[in-house]
Parts: structure tokens; C-alpha cells; sequence
């Protein structure tokens, strides 16, 4: 958290300059389908990412919050009828409020307990999913979603819907942009390294920690609410535990406590799975395998190994320069001292020629 | 001397079977600097935790100035003026010096945080004036030039100051310092010393500490308080504790038993 607020701004916008620009260069649907499903983790990426790496608190059920929110939206415009800008909207509502029931008991607990309320809240949740049936349509899943439309404005390509969600993925950066660069943020990175001293500082610890939860909920409630009404299909498979897990993954590959990282992770793991279709499951192991690497080698995650490497580069420059620099130096003094030697060789010659000449001279004048 | 601004009556704590305290009283009066000393084990640390509202006391009334905290948490304490530092160091080793004393001005600025989210005019404002007020806060203590270096990186002695620095921004009526020459050498605890009645002015402060060092305690404290066992067993200026036959026995030992 070094580097200043308009870093980040600089940051966010070449983020979406970026995201802006790529539709075009990819040509292909496809590849537009996984960017914008790369947008949507993303967003809960980052959320997680100041719950998890900047407040420390861990939460296994952010997929829960997820489909809770997807599913809210889908039933409420599918089966009742309502606006889809009004039922998204209670999506996000439902997520957010869910995760103050659930938090207030948990947060309040020291440890790990979080973590195991949020493990289990997302089993719960998965097998509601499954099982209620007449509401969400069990495993085979909810059809028939309406499309993305806001205040009577239909998104109807996809191409649309993805400048939407980028949009709102600077939203969601630049929302947590604010809260880390302002007196929320320092009252959670507080709490993060000492509860106690955190508390003696005035900061009510409870609060922050329900606030923030709270906040990453949400986030992943707009990913889900945009998810459902993007595909028009939603199914339980994807709001499972192991969803949860991949996103916990994502930020630890993206660096716990850098936005962008976790924003370059969540890309990062969202495009690997569609290399590995032909390989059926391969990516479980995968991710497993990358949360190990990374606990072992990228402790900071890749934000963290591409600041190191950055600093490497630099300092070989930097170092090479010197050096260059230096060995010139040292060349031209070694010519310098030669050439001074020189000429003190030939002055003393001389002088020692002179004083001969005086004592000639004297001796001829004491005979003389 | 007016009024005084920390009164506990009859304070108890309990862990398990061991009684750490029992009826021990404090008072510190306004602008008074407080010593509690007493041997290891004696419940210093318990008492600070206690009054810092870190420890539940089972017994006993806590009051500060006009408001009663017996019941109070932490945060609620530190709020009402009541701040504390620890004897091993809990700095936020994460974030710069400014970082640290900025959030020790956290709890005077108490707005939604939704203004913090939308970064509002407010917002900015605010961390502007506080990013000043720390910096003074900072240069009081004489770490101004590093304040852009992580907490982390700084020396042991240096952090001690870092931390008090911390306190002193939450601008207390009262500062609870736990052995904070812990760990210093001589020259530091010398201008720890020098800090603490330089602070004392500076920010109108009463301060109650609890310290091994006795050059130290003697040198700055109007009233000392000496534990052992959990109990008071005297409390005096310091010239009287100095000859108090009771305390002698306490530190070295009686040797008529």
C-alpha cells in the first residue's frame, strides 16, 4: 500500500482502456464469453481480496453469496415478474444481508471461525440449491433468465453486456480503491496485524470486520446478478465449495494484498481451466498444486514476484550501468596517474640535472 | 490537585484459581504522572489490561473523569480518552510510521464510512488534516524524517517511540504505558524519559506507567503505586517509597523470616 491513490487511479484506467480495447483483437464469441466471465470473477476477486488479504479474515463460502444472489434475481424476474434492474438489485440486497446474519455471530469469534461458518453456510446454501426444487430448479438447473435490461435499456448483444460489466468492475476497483487509501482501510489493515492494538486505537473491530465482510458480499452478489442475467442459465455446479476455493486460490496467486493481483489471478485462472478442457478434472489438481507453489515460492502472490522481478531487472540495469560506469573511471585515472608519473619522471630528471650543473658549478668555483 | 481524572475502587481479577488482583485501588490525578511497580507476578500488566478493559475484571469500578467504564469495551475506552501502548510492541508492522499514527487519529474522526467508500470531499479533507496532524505528532517524537518508511524496518528503540507516537495522536486523557522502557538501553530510556514530561505538557496528559526501570519511575513520577501478590502493599511520592521497609522486603527479599 506504498504507492499512492493516483498510482491506483492510473492503474484502473489503463486496467479498462485495456478491457476496452481487447473485444475487437479477439474476434472470436468465444473468447469474449471467457473475458467477460473473467470480469465477473474478478470482481468477486477483489472483494475477497480485502476481506482475505487486507482485513485477514477468510471466508470459504464466497461462491454461496454467489449463487444466492443469482438465484434471487432469477427467480424473482422468471417466476414473478419482476423489472430485472429491480430483482439484480435484490440480489445484491440478499447477498449483503445474508452475509450480516451470518457475520455477526462469526465475526465476533477470534480465529478460524469464519472460515468454518462460511464452509458451512456455502454447503447449506449448495444444497438449497439442489434441493428446493420447485424455486431454483434443482440440478438441472434454472432456465429461461431474462436478459440484462436497465432502466429500459435491453442489453441485447453480448458485446454490450461486457462493456457493462467492465464498468462495473472499475466500479468495484474503484470502490476498493477507496476504502484501502482512507481511514476504513488503515482500520483494517490495524485489525489484521493486532486485534489488541487495533482496539486500543479507538477502532471498533466487530464493525469493520462485518462492514468489510459485508462489502465483499456484495461484490460477489453483482457478479452473480450479472452472471445469471448474462447466460439466461444458471445451475448449482457452479456455486459449489469448489468454486469457493478457486476464488480463495485466485487471490493468493494474485498477491493477498494487491488489488491488480488479484485481478491479474483471477484472469489468470479463469482462462487456464478452457486450455485444460480435454483433460477432465486435471484443474482441481491444479489449483491445489498452485496454492502450494505459491504458499512456497510467491508468498506475495504474482503482484509480489512481479515486484521482485521488476526490482531485479532494475538493479541489474542500474548495477551494469554502474559498473560500466565505474570501470571507465577507473581507466581514465589509471591514465591519468601514468601520465602524472610521466611527468614527474621527466621533472626529476630534470632537476636532477640541474642540481649536478649547481655543484659542478660550485665545485669549479670553490677550486676556482 | 484537582479532581482526579482515573478512580478504580476495589478491583479483583481472576484467571482460573490464580487471584491476580484483589482490592486494589488507583488514582491518578490530572496532569499526574502514576508509577505501578512492584515484582514479577506481582499483576502490573493484569492492572493495565484491566483498566484498558483487555481483561474482564470480576470485581471493582472504573471510572474516568465523569463517565463510568466499568462496563465499557476496549475501543469504547479508547474513545473516551483512555489510551494504551504494550509492553510487547504491537505496531502496525505492515504500514509506514505516518500510516500507524494516522490510524492512531482514527477514532476522533468518526464519520459513516460510506464517505470513506465514495471518497467524498469530506473524506479527503479529513485525511489531509489528519496526515498533518500526524506528521506533528511524528516530529514530536522525532521520527518526522522517517515517516514514510515501513514500521517494520525500523529498530527496536525507534518502534518504542513509533508506539507512543501512536497513543499520542488519539489525543488521551489518559496514557497507559506498559513497561515502555522495556528492552531500551540507558541513553534511550534517558530520552524516553525526557519524551514523557516533554508529552505531558505538550499534550496536558495524566500518565499512568508501569516499569521495572526504578531510575526511571523515581525520576519522573509524582505517586508511585507498588503491587505484590496481587495487593497493594504501598503507595506514596517516591523519596517515601524509596524508604517504605515493606517494599524493600518485597524486592529483596525479607530477613527476619
Amino acid at each position: 500500500m506504498s504507492m499512492g491513490y493516483r498510482y491506483d487511479m492510473r492503474w484502473l484506467a489503463g486496467l479498462l482502456l485495456v478491457l476496452a480495447l481487447l473485444p475487437p483483437l479477439l474476434g472470436n464469441n468465444y473468447y469474449l464469453t471467457v473475458l467477460t466471465m473473467c470480469c465477473l470473477n474478478a470482481m468477486i476477486a477483489v472483494g475477497l481480496s480485502l476481506l482475505v488479504g487486507h482485513a485477514g479474515q477468510i471466508s470459504l463460502g464466497h461462491a454461496g453469496f454467489y449463487g444466492l444472489a443469482a438465484y434471487t434475481t432469477a427467480a424473482l424476474s422468471t417466476t414473478l415478474g419482476v423489472p430485472v434492474g429491480l430483482s439484480m438489485l435484490a440480489g445484491v440486497g440478499a447477498s449483503a444481508a445474508v452475509a450480516a446474519l451470518v457475520g455477526l455471530p462469526a465475526l465476533k469469534l477470534k480465529g478460524h471461525y469464519l472460515a468454518m461458518a462460511t464452509l458451512g453456510f456455502g454447503v447449506i446454501l449448495s444444497i438449497l440449491f439442489n434441493e428446493t426444487v420447485e424455486i431454483t430448479g434443482g440440478p438441472s438447473g434454472f432456465t429461461g433468465i431474462p436478459r440484462l435490461s436497465l432502466f429500459g435499456v435491453e442489453f441485447s448483444s453480448d458485446l454490450s453486456v461486457y462493456y457493462l460489466i467492465v464498468a462495473l468492475l472499475g466500479l468495484v476497483v474503484w470502490l476498493s480503491f477507496n476504502i484501502l487509501h482512507s481511514r476504513v482501510g488503515r482500520a483494517l489493515r490495524a485489525l489484521h496485524t493486532s486485534e489488541k492494538a487495533a482496539q486500543a486505537m479507538g477502532i471498533d473491530i466487530a464493525r469493520y470486520k462485518l462492514f468489510v465482510f459485508v462489502v465483499s458480499a456484495a461484490f460477489a452478489g453483482l457478479a452473480g446478478v450479472l452472471y445469471a442475467h448474462y447466460l439466461t442459465f444458471i445451475a448449482p455446479a457452479s456455486f459449489g465449495f469448489s468454486f469457493s476455493v478457486q476464488l480463495i486460490v485466485m487471490v493468493v496467486l494474485g498477491g493477498m494484498t494487491s488489488v491488480p493481483g488479484s485481478i491479474v489471478g483471477a484472469f489468470f485462472l479463469t482462462v487456464l481451466p478452457e486450455f485444460l478442457r480435454a483433460f477432465e478434472n486435471v484443474e482441481i489438481v491444479l489449483f491445489g498444486g498452485i496454492l502450494v507453489l505459491c504458499m512456497m515460492y510467491l508468498p506475495d502472490g504474482l503482484a509480489g514476484g512481479f515486484n521482485r522481478l521488476w526490482r531485479l531487472v532494475w538493479r541489474l540495469i542500474y548495477v551494469r550501468a554502474d559498473k560500466y560506469r565505474q570501470n571507465r573511471q577507473d581507466r581514465q585515472d589509471r591514465r591519468d596517474r601514468q601520465e602524472s608519473q610521466d611527468r614527474q619522471d621527466v621533472q626529476d630528471r630534470l632537476e636532477m640535472l640541474d642540481r649536478q650543473d649547481n655543484m659542478d658549478g660550485k665545485d669549479g668555483g670553490d677550486n676556482g | 490537585m484537582a479532581e482526579p481524572l482515573l478512580v478504580c475502587t476495589d478491583v479483583g481479577v481472576r484467571f482460573g484459581g490464580l487471584q491476580a488482583l484483589s482490592g486494589v485501588d488507583l488514582t491518578a490525578g490530572t496532569d499526574e504522572i502514576t508509577a505501578v511497580i512492584g515484582p514479577n507476578g506481582a499483576g502490573k500488566t493484569t492492572l493495565i489490561n484491566a483498566v484498558s478493559g483487555m481483561v474482564q475484571a470480576q470485581r471493582g469500578t472504573f471510572r474516568l473523569g465523569t463517565d463510568d467504564i466499568t462496563r465499557a469495551q476496549p475501543h469504547e475506552r479508547s474513545r473516551l480518552g483512555l489510551v494504551r501502548t504494550f509492553q510487547n510492541l504491537e505496531i502496525f508492522s505492515n504500514m509506514t510510521l505516518l500510516e500507524n499514527v494516522m490510524t492512531g487519529c482514527h477514532a476522533r474522526l468518526r464519520v459513516a464510512p460510506w464517505h470513506s467508500l465514495l471518497r467524498t470531499r469530506t473524506s479527503r479533507a479529513m485525511e489531509k488534516a489528519i496526515q498533518n496532524e500526524a506528521l506533528e505528532v511524528l516530529d514530536f517524537v522525532g521520527l518526522f524524517e522517517l515517516a514514510k518508511y515501513q514500521a517494520r524496518d525500523l529498530p527496536f528503540g525507534k518502534q518504542r517511540l513509533l508506539e507512543l507516537a501512536r497513543a499520542l495522536a488519539a489525543r488521551p486523557r489518559l496514557l497507559l504505558l506498559d513497561e515502555p522502557a522495556a528492552g531500551l538501553n540507558m541513553s534511550e530510556t534517558q530520552l524516553l524519559a525526557d519524551l514523557i514530561l516533554r508529552a505531558r505538557e505538550h499534550f496536558r496528559l495524566s500518565i499512568v506507567l508501569v516499569e521495572h526501570d526504578m531510575d526511571l519511575v523515581m525520576r519522573i513520577s509524582d505517586q508511585v503505586l507498588v503491587l505484590c501478590f496481587g495487593q497493594v502493599i504501598s503507595r506514596g511520592a517516591p523519596a517515601q517509597i524509596q524508604r517504605d521497609p515493606q517494599v524493600i522486603a518485597a524486592y529483596l527479599g525479607d530477613d527476619e523470616d
